[in-house]
């Protein structure tokens, strides 16, 4: 240890006594610590806003679809047996730790309309709250309607920015209301532009509405009536005072049943279904354990034997993750060509420098030699001498790097961030480098004869 | 009590297909607490002589006991070991580092061995030793800041940091005027008779080699006189105490050059 130090000090009396050298020498290592720590940080930040951008787009969504239905060999399609519920959806958002939140979709369709002006949205969405947070899309103004709406079967609704063209041209729709197939929602808010969708889809012509409207007040109706009947009588036991607006609810299907016959025959309680479940995975990274957790629920949640198959499907949108894959790959590949190629000048550089110095100090390691320096005490010399310059570097460096990321950070106001990594790493390739192109000279200093050595001129 | 012992050593340098003879057998004894200068023209074998005596080279033949150890084969590694316990060095040039205290100068051997003399012990150590080469109040100054007098002596503390025995002056006046030649002459006969230490003073000049007690010179690979002290009879056990070596054309020429050193 205490030989270790004293090495050290050695190394920093021979380096301070050529001081104006020993900093020009690192000046190598620091632009290329500060190269890659500046660029780590601030390429951090260029991913952060391009995974942002990238997940806005829906990278990290997850679509869970009922499964399908087959009669003696004919199937029905995705989504032709109802096996999602709004619990599962709860469930999701509740139990799944990699699922940053959830949120049901029922979907419907229809005019609207608004004193003399009508339109048809691409798509009107029942969902709750959480659904904005799942797809990642801000309001513009005024607010998203409340759980409490989503309960009451509220009737309100937000819409995107094309129905605001299209409806209130020129008005503000806040605190409007327009008709949907004859019920009156209350505009709330208004969502921000979203653009097109990948395919080219119109993601602004929507209406979103609570949930538990669209089932129960508007597609009530929509429905062929067996299975609206049915849905609305299930769910209806919650919102039992609303059903009276309903008259198709009010017709009774089946005899009241008493007391006694109720508990001989216990019915199991039917959920009302959901189209599918919206979910966004914490990070694009957890999207694959996203999947496995959300399955293994329902899976659960569905009493499924081991032996039976899933009665739901996940999707995950893998072309936009590629995307991103690639794109976080790309920017990594470059500041590593970029970090690799201002290391080997640095390195460079220093290894010239300390083979000058070798040179230069001859009678030195000659004198060392004699007073009984054996030839590793000389290389360990030169090569602390190079290990603690191109540390020093490497400390400037990383100084420097962070003070430039800061420095966009205040003025370009992109999210970088410290890159811890990459600070160890510097400290490590800046260290080895010093070894690397530190030992060929050390070496070769190491191998001096003391005679020739103390003789040269 | 011998501290150094040569027999028969030879040393020939390969120039290519030529073979050089540089030292053709030189057999010497240096009692502990001598002062002996070691003298010859340049290119007599004197610093190739030195060379070996300094551990610095290795005899391509003979045996060389340096303090009752054997040491003409050791490899280089432990010739530095044997260099750093028991043999100071003072060089014509100072040999000092530049831009470097007085006080890091005497301690810088210290780096090699006493890795287990703490800081403040080997300061004190330093201290002492600049002190007693009469530079107390220069620890801090720097070569450049110093005479050439001042120089030699910070070369000559450093020397004896380590308490070696054996001390090899190589023309230490060289570089000096006659004056300060004079003073570090006296400090080398000071070390001598105080301390006890062995010197050997390589020089040409006769007057440095006036200041040893007795003179070993060299010419043309053998000794020519000196090779033995006063007690010369006590090493007429030596196989070749009466030849300077393979040479045997010199026993007469060996004998009554010692009595006249003497």
């Amino acid at each position: 240890m205490r030989t270790a130090i004293r090495t050290v000090q050695t190394a920093l009396r021979a380096l301070r006594r050529n001081i104006m050298r020993s900093a020009l020498t690192c000046v190598g290592i620091v632009i290329g610590i500060a190269a890659v720590i500046a660029m780590m940080e601030i390429g951090n930040g260029v991913s952060t806003l391009n995974q942002r951008a990238i997940a806005s787009l829906g990278a990290n969504n997850l679509a869970i679809y009922p499964g399908q239905a087959a009669s003696g060999g004919v199937s029905w399609g995705a989504g032709s047996v109802m096996t999602l519920t709004p619990q599962d959806c709860e469930a999701i958002a509740r139990e799944c730790p990699a699922v940053r939140a959830a949120a049901p979709e029922v979907r419907t369709g229809g005019q609207v309309i608004y004193q003399n002006k009508n339109w048809v949205p691409m798509t009107i969405t029942g969902t709750t709250p959480d659904y904005l947070s799942v797809r990642e899309w801000p309001m513009e103004e005024g607010a998203c309607f409340t759980d409490q709406d989503v309960r009451n079967t509220g009737k309100v609704c937000i819409i995107g920015e094309t129905i605001k063209r299209e409806l209130f041209a020129g008005e503000d729709p806040i605190g409007k209301d327009l008709r949907l197939a004859n019920v009156s929602l209350k505009v709330v808010g208004i969502l921000s532009r979203k653009g097109a969708s990948m395919f080219g889809s119109d993601q602004d012509d929507v209406i979103i509405v609570p949930w538990t409207t669209i089932k129960f007040r508007i597609s009530g109706k929509y429905q062929a009536p067996s299975a609206g009947a049915g849905a609305g009588a299930a769910s209806g036991n919650a919102i039992n005072s609303l059903s009276n607006l309903y008259p198709n609810n009010q017709v009774a299907l089946y005899p009241a049943q008493s007391a006694v016959q109720a508990a001989d025959t216990p019915q199991p309680i039917r959920f009302a279904n959901i189209n599918s479940i919206m979910a966004a995975a914490a990070s694009s990274h957890e999207i694959p354990l996203a999947m496995k957790q959300i399955s293994a629920l329902l899976r659960e949640r569905h009493h499924l034997r081991d032996n039976e198959a899933d009665d739901f499907q996940i999707r995950d949108m893998t072309e936009l993750m590629n995307t991103l894959a690639s794109t976080t790959q790309l920017i990594g590949n470059l500041l590593l060509i970029v970090a690799t190629i201002s290391l080997v000048v640095g390195g460079v550089g220093i290894m010239n420098i300390m083979l000058v110095s070798v040179t230069e100090r001859t009678r030195e390691i000659g004198l060392r030699m004699a007073v009984g320096a054996q030839s590793r005490d000389i290389l360990r010399q030169f090569l602390v001498e190079a290990v603690v310059l191109c540390l020093a570097g490497g400390v400037i460096g990383i100084a420097l790097g962070r003070g430039s990321s800061t420095l966009v950070r205040a003025l370009l106001r992109w999210p970088t961030a410290v890159s811890v990594p990459a600070i160890v790493a510097s400290v490590v390739v800046s260290a080895s480098v010093g070894i690397v192109f530190g030992f060929y000279p050390a070496w070769k200093a190491s191998r001096l004869d003391p005679i020739e050595a103390l003789r040269y001129e | 009590m011998e501290l150094i012992r040569l027999e028969n050593i030879t040393k020939t340098y390969h120039l290519g297909e030529v073979d050089v003879p540089v030292l053709k057998g030189v057999s010497m004894v240096i009692n502990r607490g001598e002062m002996v200068a070691l003298t010859g023209a340049s290119g007599s074998g004197k610093s190739t002589l030195m060379n070996i005596l300094g551990c610095l080279d290795r005899p391509s033949g003979g045996k060389y006991w340096l303090d009752g150890e054997e040491i003409s084969r050791l490899s280089s590694n432990q010739r530095a070991m044997v260099r750093n316990k028991k043999i100071g060095f003072v060089f014509q040039s100072f040999n000092l580092l530049p831009r470097t205290s007085a006080l890091d100068q005497v301690m810088m051997p210290l780096t090699y061995t006493a890795a287990h003399l703490p800081e403040k012990e080997a300061r004190k150590r330093a201290v002492a030793l600049l002190e007693r080469v009469g530079l107390g109040d220069r620890a801090h100054h720097e070569p450049s800041q110093l005479s050439g007098g001042q120089q030699q002596r910070v070369a000559i503390a450093r020397s004896l940091i380590n308490n070696p025995p054996l001390l090899f002056a190589d023309e230490p006046t060289g570089n000096l005027d006659s004056k300060t030649s004079k003073e570090i002459l006296n400090m080398f006969q000071r070390l001598n008779e105080e301390e006890g230490i062995t010197i050997i003073l390589v020089t040409h000049d006769a007057n440095v080699a006036a200041a040893a007690k007795r003179t070993i010179r060299i010419s043309d690979g053998l000794i020519e006189a000196g090779a033995f002290g006063e007690g010369a009879a006590d090493h007429a056990d030596m196989p070749d105490a009466g030849g300077a070596g393979p040479g045997e054309a010199k026993p007469a020429d060996a004998k009554p050059a010692e009595v006249g050193a003497s």
